[in-house]
């Protein structure tokens, strides 16, 4: 298990990528609030869709650390909005993966790595979020059917996804009573209830979902009943080392504009890097990119090597959520009036970042798990 | 259809600032640069592998693009990313810039043209580093073979030959070539209609640009065969007929002046810049 040339080469791959089909749009993308549907068919043909996912079913066949590469690379085209949006796929079919069947993996996972089908994640609620327990969206069985009511929050892709893969209560055992659905659109009772507008991740549609009395066919439902909690739990962890990477990539593209930036731009005669308080400022930057990537890429190679590291994972996600934002916020300041306007990257990245602490699970609930890893 | 495609790694064009040339302005300070395929180059072989397929089903080749560069050890990066991006095989014959010139190298492509037997040589029009644009043309001279310069376009013919547009003032030059030939290409060789294989149907579009490596195809990459010969076995032990005599930094530009009205302008380009 290591780092080899194939990260590298296929972080350059989806940098490239990112360079010449989503940089030259992303200002247009972000005021429009979603990409074109096209581009999920465009990273498909590139080999940048489901990275990770076994060849068989369409995948790149490669490791955790070739999927969060290639998000770093993906990165590169100033939007995290357009990141996660092609990337919800990444959450929304590892449960299918674990726990469905072959007919299930055959019918949902392939049509979504060609890019010809969207699929979202919903396990957030108006009422509950991390705290899963509390989920209320409730599958009743119905001859060969479930029935689905609830609703749904925060839904990344939700607005145009065409298969959802819903966390639902099917006993009221708290955690043993949650399984999973994939819940598609058309069925009846499943509705956008509105497409939110955000601080951040614009270009990336995201959902209020609806679902009043769906009928949907048991051969849609994951696993056993009951099986949601388990796989949930290891969807978090990936979920959350994507974050904490999704934190250090920013950090990194952002110091690097703020450098050519106060390398060229004069005030009162000399270039920003000729004052030291640029310069110490500058320093202290890199020093926290360093510092949260090579966490990051430490914490990343031991999970893909077989550990469950609960604790270390979520201060990666929390450490580097953190030193994006500081490092934004300094880079804004560097850039000054450049960097409050839209047209930068510094300031989308420093808008974008401001979901890191929050979503996957807010710094708050990290800390949580991190003190109970600590035996507290 | 069997392609020999020339490639040359160059200081990454976007970081240009990183070039740095010593006080004694007799090299260029290698150490350090970020190095990426010289761009024209990423455009032939990509001319190469439409060449070489059919657009429909890019997956099954239906010929063979062989990659040569002349470089050090670490040029196998770029040679493997080529592997990457589709070429079948790879030759590195082991040189240094410094002791290559355009000529030199046209003849150690001579001997690995001898050793293939391509029907086309493809490469970029120039190298974006020294710009020379020479290699294309001192290899068609040295092999007596048809060529066809800053090619925008290549079609190839049921009958075997290739046509090929160049773009030129006021208007578009096809040129119909018998392999073997030599084409050096231009950026608009990769515009989604302007290679076909006589396997693709006239009708399909390639995506703009320079196709991606996937990961499986990364992956295959390492496994594809990459031979590696010395300068002296394909030139013979001939040595540059140029040399570099010395390099210099554009003059840095000096800070401006503010005036404070027409009038000192007006006297200041007149006494000190004595343009008036």
């Amino acid at each position: 298990m290591a780092l080899d040339e194939s990260h590298d080469r296929l972080r350059d791959s989806a940098r490239r990528f990112a360079e010449e089909r989503i940089g030259p749009h992303v200002v247009d993308w972000e005021e429009a609030g979603e990409f074109p549907r096209e581009l999920y068919r465009e990273a498909a043909a590139a080999g940048l869709l489901g990275v990770s996912f076994p060849e068989e079913l369409g995948g790149g066949g490669g490791d955790l650390l070739h999927g969060l590469v290639a998000s770093e690379g993906l990165l590169r085209g100033g939007s995290s909005g357009v990141v996660a949006g092609l990337g919800s796929l990444g959450i929304a079919l590892p449960p299918i993966l674990l726990l469905g069947d072959d007919e299930q993996r055959q019918r949902f996972v392939p049509p979504v790595l060609a890019g010809e089908r969207i699929a979202a994640l919903a396990i957030t609620e108006p009422g509950t979020g991390s705290d899963v327990a509390g989920v209320t969206t409730r599958a009743v069985r119905d001859g060969d059917d479930y029935r689905i009511s609830g609703s749904k929050l925060f839904i990344t892709s939700g607005v145009r996804a065409d298969q959802v893969t819903v966390l639902a209560r099917t006993s009221e055992e708290a955690h043993a009573g949650l399984t999973f659905f994939v819940v598609e659109r058309g069925m009846r009772g499943f509705e956008v209830s509105r497409a939110l507008r955000k601080t951040g991740w614009c270009a990336s549609d995201t959902a209020e979902l609806s679902f009043d009395d769906v009928r949907v066919p048991a051969r849609n439902r994951v696993g056993e009943e009951g099986s949601g909690f388990v796989s949930l739990m290891k969807n978090f962890q990936s979920e959350r080392l994507a974050l904490a990477f999704f934190g250090h990539a920013t950090a990194e593209i952002v110091l690097e504009d703020a450098l050519e930036y106060a390398r060229e731009r004069r005030a009162f005669g000399r270039p920003l890097t000729g004052f030291q308080v640029t310069r110490h400022k500058l320093a202290w930057m890199a020093t926290r990119v360093h510092a949260a990537k090579a966490f990051d890429y430490a914490v990343a190679l031991r999970v893909q090597g077989g550990e469950y590291l609960v604790g270390e994972v979520s201060m990666a996600k929390n450490f580097a959520a953190e030193v994006a934002n500081e490092v934004c916020w300094e880079a804004v300041q560097i850039l000054g009036g450049m960097g409050y306007m839209r047209e930068t990257r510094v300031e989308r990245l420093s808008r974008d970042a401001r979901l890191l602490p929050i979503g996957g699970g807010t710094t708050e609930v990290m800390n949580e798990v991190i003190g109970k890893s600590l035996g507290l | 259809m069997k392609i020999l495609v020339a490639l040359k790694r160059v200081a990454d064009p976007d970081n240009a600032n990183k070039v740095k040339i010593p006080a004694s302005g007799d090299k260029v300070e290698t150490a350090g640069l970020e190095w990426k395929l010289n761009p024209f180059d990423d455009y032939a072989l990509e001319a190469a592998l439409r060449l070489t397929e059919n657009g429909k089903n890019p997956k099954a080749r239906v010929g063979e693009v062989v990659v040569v560069t002349l470089g050090p050890k670490e040029c196998e990066t770029q040679l493997r990313s080529a592997l990457a991006t589709g070429a079948d095989r790879a030759i590195r014959v082991e040189a240094t810039d410094e002791a290559l010139d355009g000529r030199l190298v046209a003849h150690a492509l001579r001997a690995i043209v001898a050793e293939e037997k391509p029907d086309l040589v493809v490469m970029g029009k120039q190298a974006v580093d020294g710009d020379n644009n020479q290699v294309g043309q001192a290899l068609a001279e040295l092999l007596d073979w048809p060529m066809a310069t800053f090619a925008a376009t290549i079609e190839e013919e049921a009958a075997g030959s290739v046509l090929v547009g160049r773009e030129v003032d006021g208007g578009v030059c096809t040129l119909r070539l018998k392999p073997p030939a030599v084409i050096t290409v231009d950026l608009r060789i990769v515009a989604p209609a302007s290679v076909y294989s006589k396997h693709t149907d006239k009708a399909h579009k390639y995506a703009d640009g320079v196709r991606f490596a996937a990961l499986p195809a990364i992956m295959a990459a390492k496994k594809k065969p990459l031979a590696v010969k010395t300068l002296a076995e394909v030139t013979g032990g001939a040595t540059p007929t140029a040399s570099y005599a010395k390099f210099e930094l554009p003059p840095a530009r000096k800070a401006g002046i503010k005036v404070k009205d027409v009038a000192e302008l007006v006297q200041r380009l007149a006494t000190e810049a004595k343009v008036l």
